[in-house]
């Protein structure tokens, strides 16, 4: 039976037999007893950050990009209340993430001590779960528990606060192979009869659509959807949050759907009859007025967690499951049933979608003398030949990336959709260059964004991470600025960035490689060249057209078939 | 709808204050809250009653379910059920409408359970509803102090809410 190890050790011991290959943290007072033990040892990696903000954003960045848990480690007071955002926005997303806090002693809590926080209070509504440990005898479970709840059924944020004492007490260590807990058994297998309803509804589509989400992606149901599309022949449109789940470069895709979506996407929406959604959540992005969302459509709803099916939208067919598991039974249902689509409607459905297509919505001016920042996207995307992984922050330059990098493969497109948290891109490519040390990794970023984690150029020169950064730079504080103009009549308060940095310098004041890209002739070839600096960062800051806006996008209170076009 | 609740939970610190946080975060309206551990130690019952259009009762009963800490729960209000209210009431009176007072308790089977000069305290049992219009019918006295237990339930027969 298992040696004596102090809690501190059992931290790292525990991580270790997790098989955990990175921690992300910031040391301090609280948890100094545990970097203590990550000195003594080499298998658990900590990186260390600048900002606990970024610990959790890399942490959340190598999660979404790998499908493993993020561990992020940090101290207790300022350490702890730093992670929040970065907590609430894995939580928003569903990224499966363990942070490990320091708390000041069992008998300080309570007592207002030095750098004391309720960190399990303060994170409560942003996290699945959370928990104190007040002993060392609960430490090694109360991991294990965590990791477990992180990763099982809608994966989430579990935090772990340990108190300065319990890192010191002692107790025999055994590696808790698995826990069971009566109160957590989340559903994964589909209702068979629900699945064959939704089946039988399917095949009588005239005008079908598929909507999918994010739980696509953190399903890994990606190859079964691609079989779900191809023998059906639907049309499929995706969330932020869902894109490269089903390649952009195939024909049934109509592209992003939403309130900056396609045209086809929404007008296919708001025509269709039957709409399968698949791991998606009827955001209020995706679906506009709740009035008018696809008014004359019977929904089947395919989601892991309960509590996302009928809280926006009334479906007529929930199937509670593994997104993955249920289309595996879709399609073995599918492919043994001698019913089959109604071509004829379906070619006319198409047809229709074909007429929505030919506006194409995503045009630009392609002469400028100016850099249009769609264009950047676009060459990045043949620069990379699709490959790469593609991170962003948030604003005009998130939906830009989303548009036109046509991503073709899950966990490659990496943003924060459901907080939507500037300062997330470069953490989050940080995160996945560490996962994927050999692939290219960029990060699509506007100059507001990139500066509110920006002192992370520190930490990818300690690390050496050659990640690319492209800063669509229009000197304004661009997604703002755009609702100003459309909704404020241009009153453009507090959007313009003034005083802004030399990108240049900056970057190369951290070591790193600066450009600044000012013609769009040279575009392409600053691309080409950053790309070939395989083992440095490069800083490129493209002077873009200040003035340009997103477009489609369905204002606030409308339907999907209300578009603003170009 | 008027909605009782019963959610049997871990009866672990910090349980109880998820399932209340729950209810402010996401704006759900809690009329009364009762709690307390049951003949297993390691739960604790928890009977809520709430209101909300049909849609919003749904959230309500899968958010719950969705905390970790909550083990079963059910709508008592979807079968037949009992529903009990506990109150203690003080009233002042005068030596006149003693008997009065003494009387409506009586309908009510009430119990006074202390007593001196000038002062009833009384206890009571019932329905939510029951106890209000004994309420009501006091209006003769002048009402100190009322305190209520919040609302149990449980439902009839052999429908049970255990693990
Ligand atoms: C932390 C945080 N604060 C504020 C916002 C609100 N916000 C959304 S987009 C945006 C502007 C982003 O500007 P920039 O990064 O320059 O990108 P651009 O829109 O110009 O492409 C702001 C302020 C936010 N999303 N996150």
């Amino acid at each position: 039976m298992g040696e004596k190890l102090n809690g501190a050790e059992i931290v790292i011991r525990f991580l270790k037999d997790e098989g955990v290959e990175y921690l992300f943290g910031y040391p301090g007072g609280a948890v100094l007893h545990i970097y203590d033990e990550l000195y003594k040892q080499e298998e658990v990696k900590h990186i260390l950050v600048r900002h606990e903000q970024a610990a959790t954003h890399m942490a959340d960045g190598y999660a979404r990009a790998t499908g493993k848990p993020g561990v992020v480690l940090v101290t207790s007071g300022p350490g702890a209340t730093n992670a929040v955002t970065g907590i609430a926005t894995a939580y928003m997303d569903s990224i499966p993430m363990v942070v490990i806090t320091g708390q000041v002693p069992t008998d300080l809590i309570g007592n207002d001590a030095f750098q004391e926080v309720d960190n399990v209070g303060i994170t409560r509504p942003c996290v699945k779960h959370n928990f104190l440990v007040k002993r060392v005898e609960d430490l090694a479970t109360t991991l294990k528990k965590a990791f477990h709840i992180a990763t099982t059924g809608r994966p989430g944020p579990v935090l772990v606060d340990i108190p300065k004492d319990v890192c010191r007490q002692s107790i025999k260590y055994e590696y808790p192979k698995q826990v069971s807990m009566r109160s957590y058994n989340p559903t994964t297998q589909g209702h068979v009869g629900q699945i064959k309803r939704a089946v039988k509804l399917i095949l009588s589509a005239k005008r079908p659509m598929i909507y999918t989400g994010g739980g696509v992606v953190i399903g890994n149901a990606s190859d079964a959807l691609r079989q779900f599309v191809t023998t059906l022949g639907y049309p499929i449109t995706s969330t932020l949050m869902g894109l490269g789940a089903y390649p952009a470069p195939e024909k049934q895709w109509l592209g992003m759907l939403g309130m900056h979506g396609t045209y086809e996407a929404n007008m296919g929406m708001h025509g269709c009859d039957v709409l399968i959604a698949i791991g998606a959540r009827f955001d209020d992005r995706v679906t506009g007025n709740i009035e008018k969302f696809c008014p004359s459509a019977k929904i089947i709803h395919i989601d892991i967690d309960p509590s996302s099916i009928s809280k926006n939208v009334k479906v007529d067919i929930p199937i509670v499951g593994d997104v993955g598991a249920v289309l595996l039974e879709m399609n073995r249902l599918l492919t043994e049933n001698s019913k089959t689509p109604d071509q004829v409607a379906l070619a006319e459905w198409w047809q229709q979608i074909e007429t929505w297509r030919s506006e194409n919505c995503l045009r630009y001016d392609r002469e400028s003398e100016i850099i249009k920042p769609q264009m950047v996207v676009e060459t990045l995307y043949q620069v990379t030949q699709g490959e790469a992984f593609v991170t962003s922050d948030v604003g005009q330059h998130q939906m830009w990336a989303a548009q036109y990098y046509h991503f073709n493969q899950p966990r490659r497109w990496i943003n924060s959709g459901g907080l939507g948290t500037m300062g997330f891109g470069l953490p989050a490519a940080m995160g996945v260059q560490f996962a994927y040390p050999e692939h290219t990794v960029c990060c699509i970023t506007g100059e507001g964004s990139i500066q509110m984690n920006i002192q992370e150029l520190s930490t990818c020169l300690q690390y050496k991470l050659p990640v690319k950064i492209i800063n669509l730079n229009n000197r304004y504080l661009g997604m703002v600025r755009q609702w100003q103009e459309f909704f404020y009549e241009n009153r453009y308060a507090m959007s313009y960035m003034d005083a802004l940095p030399d990108f240049v310098k900056l970057a190369e004041s951290y070591g790193h490689v600066g450009m600044c890209i000012e013609k769009p002739a040279d575009v392409e070839g600053a691309l080409k060249e950053a790309m070939s600096l395989k083992d440095r960062l490069v800083f490129m800051d493209f002077i873009t057209d200040r003035t340009e806006n997103v477009y489609p996008m369905i204002p606030a209170g409308a339907g999907l078939n209300e578009m603003i076009l170009v | 709808m008027r909605r009782i609740i019963s959610v049997l939970l871990e009866n672990e610190s910090g349980a109880l204050s998820r399932v209340v946080a729950l209810f402010s975060a996401r704006g759900y309206n809690i009329e009364s809250l009762t709690v307390a551990p049951t003949e297993d130690p390691s739960l604790s019952r928890l009977t809520l009653v709430t209101s909300g259009s049909e849609q919003i009762i749904e959230q309500i009963t899968k958010q719950l379910n969705k905390l970790i800490e909550v083990v079963k729960l059910v709508d008592l209000t979807d079968g037949s059920h009992i529903e009990r209210e506990m109150m203690l009431v003080k009233v002042r009176t005068s030596s006149e409408k003693r008997e009065h007072i003494l009387q409506i308790v009586d309908i009510f089977r009430g119990r006074v359970i202390d007593v001196n000069q000038s002062i009833f305290t009384i206890e009571l049992t019932g329905t939510s509803d029951k106890l209000d219009s004994f309420l009501e019918n006091l209006s003769e006295a002048k009402i100190i102090e009322v305190v209520r237990s919040g609302v149990m339930g449980i439902a009839r027969g052999e429908k049970s809410l255990s693990i």
